[in-house]
């Protein structure tokens, strides 16, 4: 059975991750994530087999998780939105080179060095690929403690499952925040599946090669298209979204992470005033729930995307619903986290505005 | 007949397709054997660079993990904490180690990692064309110093080995070359004793070679090992820069 544990976000990630097997660690301290990489020095000196380093940097630690991940093992980074900037030229040979590793990103303002609030601005870095090259990797978005700890092993199950780097984006609100969560069992490293293609010395077999340079155009081009069917694939397995109240909504907020625990409250407050709005909440940013989008545009008229940007995510549920619904946002960017009040007021205002529950 | 001479076993049977007159291709050969010599080929993970020698897992039979620019030291550290019974080399140039991984390296080297790097210095990048290398010579001639390194505008050419020296974690560090017979043959024992040091779990291990790029330099390969002989050798001196081999 479980294990319920009281922890800050940071900590359920970490923890969640020495529960999945995780026992290589690599980072470089940046606000607001420190507590995870403290979290990870304690506890993989505890476990047998654990490795901790703080880097020298944040392309040093993501290099070391490219090393670990060529030998097969379970391995993490994390840290913020500069830190993430630095990490992408590895998460783009992660990606090339078809290794797995879970990468964690909690979000910060900016651009540049901005500051150390909660923020959502890194989601076209995340959902876009994020370094230089034509690929993609799954982007997880936790909105609750419980979540952490669930997306955590899920995001190192998908990762050796379809040989991807997995990112967890979530932001320092979501990693101070105190939840009580119910960790599953830790998991018995024997029983993950064998990998065929690590490197660990080609004793009594051949010799292997683990690259992402293909000089060759056509061998090129196949790769390329490789990793596209890979992402169809992922896309049409793991692609995940959760609603709230929305059976007879005529309009939805969609928001994700902490914007849509802020939502949830806005959604309670102007239900009582007698609107007809509920709430979708993408879990997987990449692969984007397209499809959920249509269904729902069946029946919600307006969508209010809601983001702690200046508007990213509104694109995805744009492209979703190819121009058959009205799209509206509403953000915050730069760390500032508005209250379910304010978001409630953008609800009210768009609701009677567009005269939502009179159309057909 | 007896053989008296063959490709290493750690080699695959692969057509070297660096220019004529590289050193690469005598390095990677003393490194095969190297590897046949102490029978790790089974055991070892080799981490090629960017640059001419990225095209180095096309040639040894073992393991081999492609690292981005410069950032190979960083790349063998996660396969050598991964598998500590296993031996992990890098192979980078001047450009990967000195310029772009400088910081990688210096940190590897610090913490002591049980890796071994072979250290190409050829004073040029060369898979680009032959720009200027942090190692270029004062007055070197390259396609971005025309007329010559300046230090005014370039600065000085970089002694690496001697900054990662000062590094408590390093433990052997010698700078050999392969400009003629007798140095190529002791760039394999410098080679071989380095990988030596991480069998026995010392700390980290780096050989620099001097090495010969005529294409870029564009001199005949005679000249070119001639010009590393009269001149490169009086800036980057051959030497062993730090033993402590015996002393621990």
């Amino acid at each position: 059975m479980g294990e319920k544990k009281l922890l800050r976000g940071s900590h359920i990630i970490a923890e969640a991750a020495v529960r999945a097997g995780c026992r290589f660690y690599f980072g470089y301290p940046i606000t607001p994530q420190n507590e995870l990489t403290e979290y990870m020095s304690g506890a993989l000196a505890s476990v047998p087999g654990g490795v901790f380093i703080q880097s020298e940097s944040e392309l040093a630690a993501i290099n070391m998780v490219i090393g670990v991940s060529m030998t097969g093992k379970r391995v993490m980074t994390s840290s913020s939105s500069p830190g993430i900037s630095l990490k992408q030229e590895g998460i783009s040979y992660l990606a090339g080179q078809e290794l797995p590793a879970v990468i964690v990103n909690t979000m910060r303002g900016g651009p540049g060095l901005g500051n150390i609030a909660p923020s959502q601005g890194d989601y076209f870095q995340a959902t876009r690929g994020g370094g230089h090259g034509d690929y993609r990797t799954i982007v997880l978005a936790p909105g609750s403690g419980q979540e952490l700890a669930d997306f955590t092993r899920l995001a190192f199950d998908y990762a050796d499952k379809y040989r991807i780097p997995v990112m967890i984006l979530g932001d320092g609100m979501m990693g101070q925040m105190m939840e009580p969560v119910e960790f599953p069992d830790p998991i018995d490293l024997d029983s993950l599946p064998h990998k065929s293609w690590v490197l660990d010395g080609a004793k009594g077999r051949e010799s292997r090669i683990i690259k992402s340079l293909i000089l060759d155009t056509a061998a090129m081009e196949e790769h390329n298209w490789k990793l596209y069917r890979k992402h169809e694939i992922i896309e049409r397995e793991i692609t995940h979204v959760e609603t709230f109240m929305i059976e007879d909504a005529y309009m939805a907020i969609v928001a994700y992470g902490t914007a849509s625990r802020i939502a949830k409250g806005a959604v309670k407050k102007v239900r009582e005033m007698g609107l007809k709005v509920g709430l979708i909440m993408p879990k997987t940013l990449w692969p984007f729930p397209k499809k959920f989008f249509l269904e729902a545009g069946s029946f919600i008229t307006d969508f209010l995307v809601f983001e702690m940007s200046t508007g990213q995510m509104v694109e995805d549920v744009e492209l979703a619903l190819r121009g058959r619904r009205r799209v509206h946002f509403y953000g915050r960017p730069g760390g500032v986290v508005p209250t379910p009040e304010e978001i409630a007021k953008a609800v009210t205002t768009i609701y009677y505005r567009e005269q939502i529950d009179r159309r057909d | 007949m007896k053989k008296v001479f063959g490709r290493p076993k750690s080699m695959k049977a692969a057509e070297f397709h660096y220019c004529p007159g590289c050193g690469h291709s005598i390095i990677h050969r003393l490194i095969a054997e190297v590897i046949d010599e102490l029978g790790i080929q089974e055991k070892i993970i080799g981490v090629p660079p960017a640059g001419c020698a990225v095209l180095a897992y096309n040639y040894f039979d073992v393991d081999m993990g492609e690292a981005p620019h410069g950032r190979g030291a960083a790349v063998a550290t996660g396969i050598k904490r991964s598998l500590p019974d296993r031996i992990v080399f890098s192979y980078q140039g001047d450009g990967d180690i000195a310029a772009i991984g400088t910081a990688e390296t210096i940190h590897a080297a610090n913490r002591g990692e049980l890796i071994t790097t072979i250290f190409v210095n050829n004073g040029v990048y060369g898979m680009t064309g032959g720009q200027m290398a942090p190692t270029t010579l004062v007055g070197q001639d390259s396609t971005t110093t025309p007329g010559g390194r300046r230090l005014e505008r370039d600065g000085f050419p970089i002694d690496l080995s001697e900054m990662l020296a000062i590094a408590h974690g390093s433990v052997y560090i010698e700078r050999t070359s392969v400009h003629s017979p007798k140095h190529i043959i002791h760039t394999k024992k410098a080679i071989k004793k380095a990988f030596k040091t991480q069998i026995e779990g010392l700390g980290f291990s780096l050989v620099e070679i001097l090495s010969p790029c005529p294409t870029n330099w564009k001199m005949s390969p005679i000249k070119a090992n001639e010009f590393i002989n009269s001149t490169i050798i009086k800036n980057f001196p051959l030497k062993v820069i730090k033993d402590e081999v015996g002393k621990l």
